[in-house]
Parts: C-alpha cells; sequence; structure tokens
C-alpha cells in the first residue's frame, strides 16, 4: 500500500509541476486576459453571437486563426496577416486559434473579405463564390422567401448559381457574417514576437 | 522574462534534487532490486512457459503451447483456481463497461466515415444543422475517445484489478454505478454537441453536465482500484498496475482543471487546451493501453517480461516527458517560444520511455512470434504494441520545429492520431477483449473466421485509412508552404487521399460491425456451442468447482 500511495503521490506532483511549466509560467508571461493589444476592439454585440454561431458550427475544425511568422510559412504572402500576439486574444473566449487548415486562416478575414453580401453568398453556396472549395454549405442559415420586407437581407447569389427563389438571411447568418467583418487584427503592434528577433531560434525555424 | 527564467532556474534545480534524492531512495530501498522475480508476479507458480489465450479456438490450443516450445511444467496449483474465482468476481462491471463500448464504438465509428465523407463531398447532407462536418466531427472524436476507448479501457483495467492484485474485485458494484452516469454523461454530450451546444475547445467540448456525469463516473469506477488495492495479496505491484493507479489519478486532475469555466481565456486558454488534449493521451489512454499490453503479451506467451527495472524506468519518464508535450500542438502560434520549446524538448525526450517500452514488449516477443497465428489475442495485441512505438516516434519526429511547419494544420496530423488511438489503443483493447470475454463467460467465441474477418478489415482499413492521408496530409503542408502556389492547390490535391480515407474508415467500420455482432452472439450465447469452460483443464475445473 505505501508503494501505491507512492505511486499516487509522484504522479500527482509530476502533473502538477507540468502543468507549472507549460501552462501557468507562460500565462503569467502572457496574461491575455488582461493584456489587450492597443488597437484591439471589444466585439460588438452582434458579433458575440456571431461568435457563438461560429462555435456552434464547428467553423474552428478547419479554420485556424493564428497567422505564421513569415520566417516560418508565407501566411502574409497569402494575406492572412501578421504574426498573432497574445494581446490579439483577449477578447476570445473560447479561443478559436485552431488546429486545421483545411480552410485558410481567418484571424484577419474581416480585413481581406468584408463584403456582407459575398459572405452570405459564399455560406448559402461556397462553390458560387470559390469554385473547387471543399466548404460545407450552411442552406439551413437561409430562408426562401417570397415576400421581401424592408429589413430583410436576400441573398445575392451569382447568376450560374441562383435558385430561382428569394433567399433571406437568418438573424445567425447576419450575426455569423458580423463576426466575421470584426476579425481583423491589421492594426500595428508594437511586439511581435518573430524570429528574427529571439537570435538563437532563427535558425531552427526555418521550414 | 528574466524573472521568469529565474524561476525556471531554481524550479530546475528543486526540482534535479529532488529527483536525484529520490533515486537515491529507491535504489537504497531496493525499489529496482526485485528485477526479473517482479516480472513473475502475473503467473501463478509453475505458470511460467505456459501459454494462456482462452480466444484461440480450443483446438488450436494445443499446437499453440507446441509452438511456444518451452520446458514448462503444466501447473496446477491452488493460484490458478483461485484466478478464475478472480475473474468470475469482476464479470458484470467488466461486462457493464465493455458492452458500452461496443455501442460507443459503432456509433462513433458512424459518426467518422459521415465527417470524412463530407471532406469530398461537401454538398452531402447539409440540409440540417445537425449533420453538418462542424459538428460530426467532434462528436466523432468525443464519442470514440471518452465513449469506445476511455470506456473500453476502463473494463479491460477492472478486469487486470483482481489478477494483478491476486484476490476478488471488491466494490465492483460502484463501478456499475460509474458506468451508468458515465453512460448518461456521453448521451447528453453527444445530443449536445449534435444541437451545437459544444463548449468549443477541443477534446473538451462537452457541456458541463457531461463533465459532471464524467468526473462522478470515472471517480466512482476508480473505488474498486482502490479497494482491492487495500485487499491484495501480492507482495509486489506489478507495472500495469502502476499505470492504472497513475491513469486514475491522472485523469481526475486533468479532465477537472481543463472544465473549470473561465480560468483564462484568449492565448491561456489555449495552452490549457493543449495541455489537457495532449494529456488526455498521454496520461489516460496511453496508460491504460500499456497496461493492457504490459500483461497480455506476457501472459499470453508464457514468458515474464524481458527487463522489469527497464518497465518501472520507462513508467516513469513517460510520467515526466509526457505531461508535458502539449504545447506542441501550439508551433508557430502567439505563445511564448519557450515554452513551447519545453513541449518540443519533451516530446523528443519520450524516446526513452517508448524504447523502454518496445523493448520490453518486442524483446518479449522474439522468438515466440510463431504464437501470433494461433492466438487472435496476440495479434492484436502486438500489432498495437508495435504500432505504440511507431506512433511515438512519429509523434517525436512531428514536434521537432522543421517537421512540424509542414505538417501542422493538415492531415497528417489527424492521420497521426489514428496511428496512436486506433493502431496502438484500439488494437490492443480488440485484443484484450477477446481474451477476457471467454475468461468471464465460460463459454468460447463462437466463430474463430469471425475474429479472423474482424482482424482483416481494420488492419487493411487502417492501412488504407493512415497511409494515403499521411502522404496527402505532407504534401498539404508541403502546398500551403509554397507561396508560389495558391492555396486551393492546398485544397484540391487532398482530394483523392481524403477518398481513400473514406475507403479505409469504411472498412473499419465494417470491421466493428464484425466484432460487434460476435460480441453479442458471445454475450446471448448464440451461434454454435463449443468448449464450455476454458478456463482450466476441464477435470480441474469440474472437480473443484462442484466443491465451492
Amino acid at each position: 500500500m505505501t508503494r501505491a500511495i507512492g505511486i499516487i503521490a509522484a504522479a500527482a506532483i509530476i502533473l502538477l509541476f507540468a502543468t507549472l511549466m507549460i501552462v501557468i509560467m507562460p500565462s503569467m508571461q502572457t496574461q491575455s486576459r488582461s493584456h489587450p493589444s492597443e488597437g484591439l476592439e471589444a466585439y460588438s454585440e452582434q458579433a458575440l453571437r456571431g461568435r457563438a454561431v461560429y462555435v456552434s458550427q464547428g467553423c474552428v475544425y478547419c479554420h485556424s486563426q493564428q497567422p505564421r511568422d513569415p520566417a516560418q510559412a508565407p501566411d502574409g504572402i497569402r494575406g492572412w496577416g501578421r504574426p498573432s500576439v497574445p494581446g490579439d486574444y483577449s477578447y476570445d473566449n473560447p479561443h478559436l486559434l485552431g488546429t486545421m487548415r483545411t480552410g485558410p486562416d481567418l484571424l484577419n478575414i474581416g480585413a481581406r473579405q468584408p463584403s456582407v453580401d459575398w459572405h452570405l453568398a459564399h455560406l448559402y453556396n461556397p462553390r458560387a463564390m470559390v469554385p473547387g472549395s471543399t466548404m460545407p454549405a450552411y442552406p439551413f442559415l437561409f430562408e426562401v422567401m417570397e415576400e421581401k420586407s424592408s429589413t430583410d437581407v436576400e441573398v445575392k447569389l451569382p447568376e450560374a448559381f441562383s435558385t430561382g427563389h428569394r433567399l433571406i438571411a437568418t438573424p445567425d447568418a447576419l450575426d455569423l457574417v458580423q463576426y466575421l467583418r470584426e476579425l481583423d487584427r491589421t492594426y500595428p503592434v508594437k511586439v511581435i514576437p518573430t524570429v528574427e528577433k529571439s537570435a538563437p531560434a532563427a535558425t531552427e525555424a526555418q521550414p | 522574462m528574466s524573472l521568469s527564467i529565474a524561476f525556471l532556474l531554481a524550479m530546475t534545480f528543486l526540482i534535479s534534487v529532488g529527483g536525484l534524492a529520490l533515486l537515491v531512495w529507491a535504489l537504497a530501498n531496493d525499489q529496482f532490486g526485485m528485477g526479473q522475480r517482479a516480472a513473475e508476479t502475473i503467473f501463478a507458480p509453475g505458470e511460467v512457459g505456459e501459454v494462456e489465450d482462452p480466444a484461440t479456438p480450443s483446438a488450436d490450443r494445443a499446437s499453440m503451447q507446441q509452438s511456444r516450445e518451452a520446458a514448462h511444467q503444466t501447473s496446477n496449483s491452488e493460484e490458478l483456481f483461485e484466478r478464475t474465482v478472480a475473474d468470475q468476481s469482476s464479470r458484470t462491471p467488466v461486462l457493464f463497461w465493455l458492452s458500452s463500448s461496443m455501442i460507443w464504438l459503432l456509433l462513433g465509428s458512424l459518426f467518422g466515415v459521415i465527417a470524412s465523407v463530407k471532406l469530398h463531398l461537401p454538398d452531402w447532407l447539409v440540409q440540417d444543422a445537425v449533420l453538418t462536418f462542424g459538428r460530426v466531427r467532434p462528436a466523432h472524436l468525443n464519442v470514440v475517445a471518452y465513449g469506445w476507448a476511455s470506456m473500453a479501457g476502463v473494463g479491460v483495467g477492472l478486469f487486470l484489478i483482481p489478477r494483478l492484485f491476486k484476490t476478488a474485485l471488491v466494490g465492483g458494484r460502484y463501478a456499475i454505478a460509474g458506468g451508468l452516469i458515465w453512460n448518461a454523461g456521453l448521451m447528453y454530450g453527444t445530443a449536445a454537441i449534435l444541437a451545437g451546444l459544444s463548449d468549443g475547445l477541443e477534446w473538451l467540448e462537452f457541456p458541463w453536465q457531461t463533465d459532471i456525469a464524467l468526473v462522478i463516473g470515472g471517480a466512482l469506477a476508480a473505488v474498486p482500484l482502490i479497494l482491492t488495492l487495500l485487499k491484495k495479496r501480492v507482495g509486489h505491484l506489478y507495472v500495469s498496475a502502476w499505470y492504472l493507479i497513475a491513469a486514475l489519478v491522472w485523469f481526475p486532475m486533468l479532465f477537472v482543471t481543463a472544465n473549470i469555466p473561465n480560468l483564462f481565456v484568449g492565448v491561456d486558454q489555449a495552452m490549457l487546451n493543449w495541455w489537457f488534449a495532449h494529456n488526455v493521451l498521454g496520461l489516460w489512454m496511453t496508460p491504460l493501453g500499456l497496461a493492457a499490453a504490459y500483461y497480455f503479451i506476457p501472459k499470453i506467451i508464457g514468458k515474464p517480461i524481458h527487463s522489469y527495472g527497464l518497465s518501472l524506468i520507462g513508467f516513469w519518464a513517460l510520467a515526466l516527458f509526457y505531461s508535458q508535450v502539449g504545447l506542441h500542438h501550439l508551433i508557430g502560434g502567439p505563445v511564448p517560444t519557450w515554452a513551447i520549446t519545453i513541449s518540443i524538448v519533451h516530446s523528443v525526450m519520450m524516446v526513452i520511455p517508448v524504447i523502454a517500452v518496445a523493448v520490453n514488449h518486442h524483446l518479449t516477443m522474439l522468438g515466440s512470434f510463431r504464437l501470433m497465428l494461433y492466438s487472435p489475442t496476440l495479434r492484436f495485441v502486438v500489432l498495437g504494441a508495435m504500432m505504440y512505438t511507431f506512433a511515438s516516434v512519429q509523434g517525436s519526429m512531428e514536434a521537432l520545429r522543421s517537421v512540424n511547419t509542414i505538417t501542422h494544420f493538415t492531415h497528417y496530423t489527424v492521420a497521426h492520431a489514428h496511428m496512436g488511438l486506433y493502431g496502438f489503443l484500439s488494437f490492443v483493447l480488440f485484443g484484450s477483449i477477446y481474451f477476457i470475454l471467454p475468461r468471464l463467460l465460460a463459454w468460447e467465441w463462437p466463430h474463430a473466421w469471425a475474429i479472423s474477418t474482424h482482424f482483416w478489415l481494420v488492419f487493411v482499413g487502417w492501412g488504407i485509412y493512415f497511409w494515403p492521408l499521411t502522404l496527402g496530409g505532407w504534401l498539404q503542408g508541403l502546398a500551403m508552404l509554397d507561396p508560389a502556389r495558391s492555396f486551393m492547390e492546398s485544397v484540391t490535391l487532398t482530394q483523392p487521399y481524403l477518398q481513400a480515407r473514406s475507403v479505409g474508415g469504411s472498412l473499419m467500420t465494417l470491421g466493428h460491425l464484425v466484432f460487434a455482432t460476435h460480441f453479442l452472439m458471445m454475450v446471448t450465447r448464440e451461434g454454435p456451442r463449443r468448449d464450455g469452460a476454458p478456463q482450466l483443464p476441464a477435470g480441474r475445473w469440474a472437480t473443484k468447482g462442484a466443491t465451492s
């Protein structure tokens, strides 16, 4: 029994130590919550609702939100933005950094594609806007309506993809698009942790 | 920054001194000294040299023993009979956890195939939000991780406990209650993910109600481990017991900490997320799989593991290094570089426990590989152990910045995950279940061909899953790194590999159907009746069984 207690205690201590090293220590340094980047604006009410739609539809499983350093990958050349810093995520809960790029990085999608019309058409039928796209279509974020009221937003599909019906965006779709439009971290940041600046790591990180 | 470095140095110093003191203490107290004798704890006196696989058709068992080609005396000790009693003691809780895991395996496979097909048929099943890719994929992950792998792992653990401690299982009903709560939590959680009520963090999608159910259910399942431990009748705790005990300490620590709401936001939350997600593999699933492999490989072939001291070094090295690898999921991300480097270093250090385990598993098998022809359990478990070595070495390589730059954000990682959780863990669990059921039910598997069919379907299916996806992911990564190629190129080029993955995944699912049907026939005693009680030589069972 002493042996078992020894195993239990040592196992717990080792895990606590690991937590200290790779969670508590680095978070003491980054302090995501209390140190937003200068220039980062809090999400609007509508964007927060849209963010919940993003979470609920599981967009994170195909889209990252963390452009990498130019020294590591051509994310900047692809128009995905400068390398992100911890202060860019101060209002992100849950975080949506992501681990897959089945689709492109979205941290700055609002800056490179601000058009509501484009986003709505793309959500309804991704292949109408991006030939060859493998993104799932989200027809359930839209309603077919014959009568359009003054507040409704109609989806403008390209001629070839038109369904012949009048498509109205649901509030969920509009919220989601608003969130995407507010994904914009193009403001300059003072400290970009470029690989060049931390000299010893520079050679190692070359692809 | 200088403060953190000073702190790190101080911590490193203290830990090193502490570790050294622990080592000196361990040597002084003969903690490693039991050596090979300890490796024989799992055998009854005189049993070394005797093969044991109740999943082998009785007709083949004699030839299997002949293949073992080792001098052995047929053991006939009291201990063998007591082991039968011990096996029977865990019957109901083990059957409950294993049967539940079967249902989750089927459901999880179905979700997996749907998610896979959706990646090359993006307009398939899009009319309803419930079946959108972004919900089916996390449903697949959570169902196979917490439903199949965890429940089957706990079931196998519950079976091993009385064998490892050489006494009847105490408090089995707590495990049954725990299993009920665990199942209820999973049902709610899976429905919640499909309904869009996910927490949004990978591996932590389940809502808080499910989190609470898993914590309570898991704690109840751990009760028999502690109660039986108190009654143990062995001098030494075999290494499998070490893994089981540690896993049952680690899982609640990880799961509770990671699910505390609003502890962190943003990048800090991402670090906590990946600390959890990799530790749930390294400190929960891996120990369950290794505990089973460390028991079944030597037990089936009747040969103690190659080096017992090495197995303990492997255990502690796994604990020390695996616990700190999580941040390699954020290489290139907005996280302090030193923290990521710590994780990379530890990922590479994982080579040490992996070699320790590999030496033990593979060198123990050396000279006995022929037995895999007879023993279905051995076929699954030994292949699983090999894939553990492969998956781990691959993982260490993948954590290197140069390799990770290519593989990060691609399907390569997905393939790697299936090397670990499927190739290693699921194979070991399949094998374990084939061994366990005849012992619990005193009944042979109805159809030897069904076991072979299951094996070949999942083995071939998994190969078609893994290799193309690995290659496709690698090419996808190279395409993304080349600024001269458009992003769409990286999307288009993966298509044939993703289609291959759907084919492989479907074959695996078909294999699971065969397995689950066979499992059901076994439990309900359908099919041909063969060799009623394969626990012991028939005469022995009859005489002893009659008197007790």
